[in-house]
């Protein structure tokens, strides 16, 4: 077995546990551990594919943002997990149906899947001995910058949208009021008084 | 010798998985999120296998913006849910249907 062999199957089964183990562990945290392990692997079978680029952002997107929000939210909401847990023995019957359904229906396509007349034409093929980078940045920054754009704009409607949600303005506390603080003037801020000596106020 | 099919395999199994764990996690609306990247990951595994195999770069390009997409969708999902969990206290999804008419 060559070193790529190995690589491949062991980073298929620890892609396929952690997806496993994702969706039926107990503890949340647990699951999001185990979404980074299934990301982090899926990493390492698309560099045995020689996709460097798209393995390095997915570490970055999923791994460094999406599973830390997600780590963040687990963390940050107090929620009682194991009740809702509990009735999860209840769906494992029809979970499982489902899935099995939907492997025999992905076998089926598979058994008879052929490439189709225009598939092998090879739309944008490496050229020389391009690196997988720099080929990329050539089709995203010039055939696909229309796409490029408007994936730009989806984050930014997200960003807003996600900021809309959650931002809180809560009327209840003290706050910072910074023009006040500027418009104070000592005049109003202090008063003098003339105390006699020996007598108080 | 590791050929296309062994990809698409495990990009399969990873979206059965990822089905799976949308049934199994009724009420927990995390987790379901959580199924939902698993889902997108099998997809650009696809993409990439085939993308590679076929030596045509465009299938790498569509799986970034797969990845946008799913970021975007996992900040506005996790958005909801926590605006969701203050409004209700919890994130149990069988109440959602609260907005019926």
């Amino acid at each position: 077995m060559s070193v790529l062999t190995i690589a491949f199957y062991a980073f298929a089964i620890s892609t396929i546990a952690g997806g496993l183990f994702t969706v039926i562990g107990r503890n949340p945290v647990h699951s999001v551990l185990w979404l980074i392990l299934a990301f982090l692997s899926s990493a390492g079978l698309f560099v045995t594919l020689g996709a460097e680029f798209v393995a390095m952002l997915l570490i970055i997107v999923y791994v460094g943002a999406v599973a830390v929000l997600f780590l963040f939210v687990v963390m940050m909401l107090d929620v009682d997990f194991a009740e809702l847990k509990a009735e999860m023995a209840k769906y494992v019957p029809i979970a499982l149906l489902i899935g099995t359904v939907l492997l025999m229906q992905l076998a089926l396509a598979f058994g008879a899947w052929e490439y189709g007349d225009g598939a092998l034409e090879r739309v944008a093929a490496r050229q020389g001995d391009q690196q997988n980078t720099a080929a990329l940045g050539l089709l995203i920054y010039d055939k696909y910058i229309m796409l490029f754009q408007l994936s730009g704009l989806i984050l930014l409607v997200a960003m807003i949208g996600a900021i809309v949600l959650t931002l809180r303005h809560r009327q209840d506390i003290k706050r910072q009021d910074v023009v006040a603080q500027m418009m104070r003037d000592p005049a109003k801020a202090m008063e003098l008084k003339d105390i006699k000596s020996g007598q108080g106020l | 010798m590791i050929g296309i099919e062994h990809y698409l395999t495990v990009a399969a199994a990873l979206f059965v998985i990822g089905i799976f764990g949308l049934f199994l996690n009724r009420k927990n609306v995390i987790i379901l999120l959580m199924s939902i990247e698993l889902m997108l990951l099998a997809v650009n595994i696809n993409f990439v296998a085939f993308s590679a195999f076929l030596d045509d770069l465009v299938g790498q390009v569509f799986t970034l913006f797969v990845l946008t997409v799913a970021a975007a969708e996992a900040a506005i999902g996790l958005a909801i849910l926590v605006c969701f969990f203050r409004n209700r206290g919890t994130i149990d999804v069988e109440n959602v249907n609260v907005m019926k008419g």
